[in-house]
């Protein structure tokens, strides 16, 4: 945090690892913070692990045996210490409700989220590039506006209602996907490709939508200057003007934009999970919250929070390294 | 009408030799050819986290009984008639009630091989008391004071004090036999018709036959898939597009669907499930005897019946005994909606026309549709009523018998006398009203120690009759519990414990595609 502003006439590299670094330093004391609040507010939820795992049959005595099983009888501040020092021990704690190592359930499942994560972005990012240029080098024109129409349509409607209509099309009376993303162990990939069609098409269409109408109003800002002229009274082919004159200069916004959707794939995709009984983190992380499993809520949120600042990170280096003008302060 | 219920009642088994029939001796009431071996379905509970469990002493929730009941065998079990069957056990006896001795039955193997002995059962009887276990039955299981291993295949059970429904207790999945000193669960080593083949919590569980199974001929199945889907819809749409074959739940909303789709069908179980008002007693004037009968009078419970649970419900008489109980009181007048009562009770009342908050959550099942109707009906008899929706999270620690108007829900207890204690004894930690009637208590206790079944039936009918007139709990439905299942399983029929056969359809259904 104290690192002084890098003075002009740095090397670019030198420029872009001191920011890195400040970045990370930065984004540990944010973990820090994101940590203490969920502990803080999360201990304000009525009921704690043990009556929540007793449910109706909490009887005081029961409730009280459980809660010194599980630790719950220390005061807030030791155990936020004592889960502190663990974590940055590499031990993120023991699952009260589960009864077994965070690791071990938070490693069942993230792959999970990075299967769905990762396809939704293979298939969302080209798509999301190829609605916004094209509707962006079509403006005003029937293309755009229909691409227009389209995308705002699909930002507009909920995803369950998206997931639901085409379970009932596809797996209700299609009969061609199954309707819960169920991955076989044995499995091909094939088989994890059918599962995971309908969630994957879901999530696109949300985060498609945002990507591409960022991508087309920051691809029309910078039709307008006169470089982009300059380009076209050279003679540049349209293609050409767009992919290497405009595209890098408009990265910046593009990118950003990118980068919390992705984040959201991660986190966000609860409802998906959910409506598509998907053993992903976000539901995990919902059962925590429901069981007052401190120690497992903690790890997902520490998850979600440093997947989400290191997006970030990768979107500003991605914007400066695209940009001369930065890259060569 | 007296007279059928005592025909009922004198069927019945006597209490102190428990000549109780062997499980599969048991007549099927579906008259079903030659069952199938072989196949594998997948089963759809209503949840799955990381709070599953294949510990038998833990079960939360119906994912778990089912798994349980897969895994494991019990003393008994539960017949279709809410009676007792001996299941691992070969005999169970006693004179006074309190001394209990039980014989298990030869030659049964757990999973891992090893036979089972008296000392198992002990174990797995015991470890109840034990706080630290977490056992969901702990204040039922203090009613052991000892168990203990008298041969290989034989023991006795002391209780603090009488109780003839011993055997029906030890039916509860909770009790299910575990191998003495097992403390590591993740290897679940039982007597059950299935082995555990993988069970990761929240995800699924999957299980295959045990082909050492004591009933002899079952289970069927190569394999079932246990796994939970929380949302009904998605359920109804897995089971629809014949990703699943069985599931749990379904809501009185989606059985059309499923009636209609002529590859599926439902399993209807009428049960002693119920969604009670709670007058609290010390709730100021929801503690008076008048304001409690308006708001009885104020149920319109046929309405309750259509509108929220679309048929699938049973009309109940503000006590907790359903009416296909052995025990069922059939000569109690019913109670019906009735304006003009309500309206006198409550000016008798003195109710004013301050609010009246009623706390409803969808933890307690039509809870917040009931309020709402309470409320209309309430405008009309004078009465000021707020709803209060909070959600289902917490609701049990924060809300549930803390307000003066709350919703309280309870599942069905096998026995009269569980509910009874549980619920309505003065003293229990769920006396949900707070109320104290001695007579009540004391009729209690005698009915646990009382073999013959005519004079138990009398107590208990007494007891219905203080509860529904004196008690501070309004009862308007017992609500049906509705399985959905895909027409090739065959084998299935309501046990009225629970959905599911009472959880325990796995040993007994069968494939046939």
């Amino acid at each position: 945090m104290s690192a002084a502003s890098p003075a002009t006439g740095q090397s670019g590299t030198t420029f872009l690892l001191t920011l890195i670094v400040r970045r990370l330093a930065s984004g540990l004391l944010t973990l820090f913070l994101v940590a203490l609040v969920v502990f803080i507010v999360s201990g304000l939820l009525p009921g704690d692990a043990a009556q929540e795992m007793l449910g109706q049959s909490a009887t005081p005595e029961a409730v009280a045996a459980l809660r010194q099983q599980m630790g719950l009888d220390q005061p807030a501040s030791i155990r936020f210490v004592r889960w502190l020092a663990g974590l940055l021990g590499g031990d993120p704690g023991f699952s009260m409700v589960a009864n077994m190592p965070v690791a071990d359930i938070i490693a069942s499942r993230l792959p999970n989220s990075l299967i769905l994560a990762g396809l939704s972005t293979l298939v969302a990012v080209p798509m999301a590039l190829t609605i916004g240029i094209a509707s962006a080098l079509r403006q005003g024109g029937r293309l755009d506006r229909a691409l227009n129409t389209a995308t705002l349509s699909m930002v507009a409607v909920p995803e369950f209602l998206i997931a639901t209509i085409a379970v009932l099309i596809f797996a209700v009376e299609l009969r061609w996907l199954p309707s819960i993303a169920l991955v076989p162990a044995s499995g091909t990939f094939l088989d994890l490709l059918r599962a995971l069609a309908m969630p994957v098409l879901s999530l696109s269409v949300i985060v498609v939508a945002q990507m591409a109408r960022m991508t087309r109003a920051a691809i029309i800002a910078q039709l307008g200057l006169p470089y982009v002229e300059m380009a076209r009274l050279k003679g540049v082919a349209p293609a050409r003007l767009v992919l290497v004159h405009v595209l890098p200069n408009a990265i910046a916004p593009i990118v950003n934009a990118m980068a919390l959707s992705l984040s959201y794939l991660l986190g966000g995709a609860v409802i998906v999970e959910t409506i598509f009984n998907y053993p992903g983190l976000a539901s995990l992380m919902v059962n925590a919250v429901t069981s007052r499993d401190m120690p497992l809520l903690q790890a997902c949120a520490m998850i979600f929070c440093g997947a989400y600042l290191l997006l970030v990170l990768v979107a500003d280096i991605v914007a400066i390294l695209a940009n001369p003008r930065l890259r060569n302060r | 009408m007296g007279l059928s219920r005592r025909t009922l009642l004198t069927a019945g088994m006597a209490a102190s030799a428990l000549p109780l029939l062997p499980a599969w001796a048991q007549p099927s009431p579906l008259r079903v050819p030659q069952p199938r071996y072989g196949g594998r379905i997948r089963v759809a509970a209503m949840s799955s986290s990381t709070a599953d469990t294949t510990d038998p002493a833990k079960g939360a929730l119906s994912t778990d009984y089912i798994r349980h009941h897969m895994l494991y065998s019990g003393l008994t079990e539960y017949g279709v008639d809410l009676r007792p069957r001996l299941a691992l056990a070969e005999t169970i006896e006693s004179r006074d009630q309190i001394h209990w001795r039980v014989k298990l039955r030869p030659g049964i193997r757990f999973h891992d091989g090893k036979l089972l002995h008296a000392e198992d059962v002990v174990y797995s009887l015991m470890r109840h008391q034990n706080p630290a276990i977490g056992s969901k039955v702990r204040p039922i299981a203090s009613q052991l004071a000892e168990a203990r291993a008298t041969g290989p295949l034989d023991l006795t059970i002391t209780l603090t004090g009488p109780n003839v429904d011993l055997p029906s207790m030890l039916a509860a999945s909770h009790f299910l036999i575990i191998a003495a000193g097992t403390t590591d669960f993740s290897r679940p080593n039982g007597t059950g018709p299935y082995r555990i083949k993988s069970f990761v919590p929240g995800v699924s569980t999957i299980v295959t036959r045990n082909d050492d199974f004591w009933k002899p001929g079952k289970p069927y199945l190569d394999e079932i898939e246990l796994i939970g889907i929380p949302d009904e819809v998605s359920r109804v749409n897995a089971l629809l597009s014949r990703d699943v074959h069985l599931i749990v739940a379904v809501n009185p909303r989606s059985m059309r669907r499923i009636k209609e789709s002529g590859t599926h069908d439902l399993l209807e179980t009428s049960s002693g499930l119920y969604t009670n008002l709670i007058m609290r007693r010390d709730g100021g004037i929801t503690g008076n005897p008048d304001f409690v009968l308006g708001m009885k009078y104020l149920f319109d419970r046929e309405l309750v019946k259509r509108a929220l649970f679309r048929g699938s419900a049973q009309i109940a008489n503000d006590h907790p005994i359903p009416p296909f109980h052995p025990f069922y009181r059939a000569d109690l007048p019913q109670r019906a909606f009735d304006l003009d009562r309500a309206k006198y009770h409550f000016a008798k009342a003195g109710v004013g026309r301050s609010p009246l908050s009623i706390y409803a959550s969808p933890a307690a099942e039509g809870s917040v549709d009931m309020g709402s109707v309470l409320q209309e009906y309430g405008a009309r008899a004078g009465l000021n009523l707020a709803v209060n929706r909070v959600p289902a999270d917490g609701y049990w620690s924060t809300h549930w018998m803390k307000h003066p108007l709350s919703f309280g829900n309870t599942n069905p207890r096998p026995t009269a006398d569980l509910v009874f204690s549980l619920f309505y004894k003065s003293t229990a930690a769920w006396n949900e009203t707070g109320w104290k009637n001695e007579r009540f208590d004391q009729l209690l206790l005698e009915a646990r120690a009382t073999a013959d079944d005519s004079l138990r039936g009398q107590m208990y009918g007494e007891m219905q009759e203080i509860v529904r007139d004196q008690g501070g709990t309004a009862i308007p439905v017992f609500i049906n519990m509705t399985d959905g299942y895909d027409n090739r399983l065959k084998g299935l029929y309501p046990v009225p414990v629970g959905g599911l056969m009472g959880y325990a359809f796995a040993e007994h259904v069968w494939w046939e595609d």
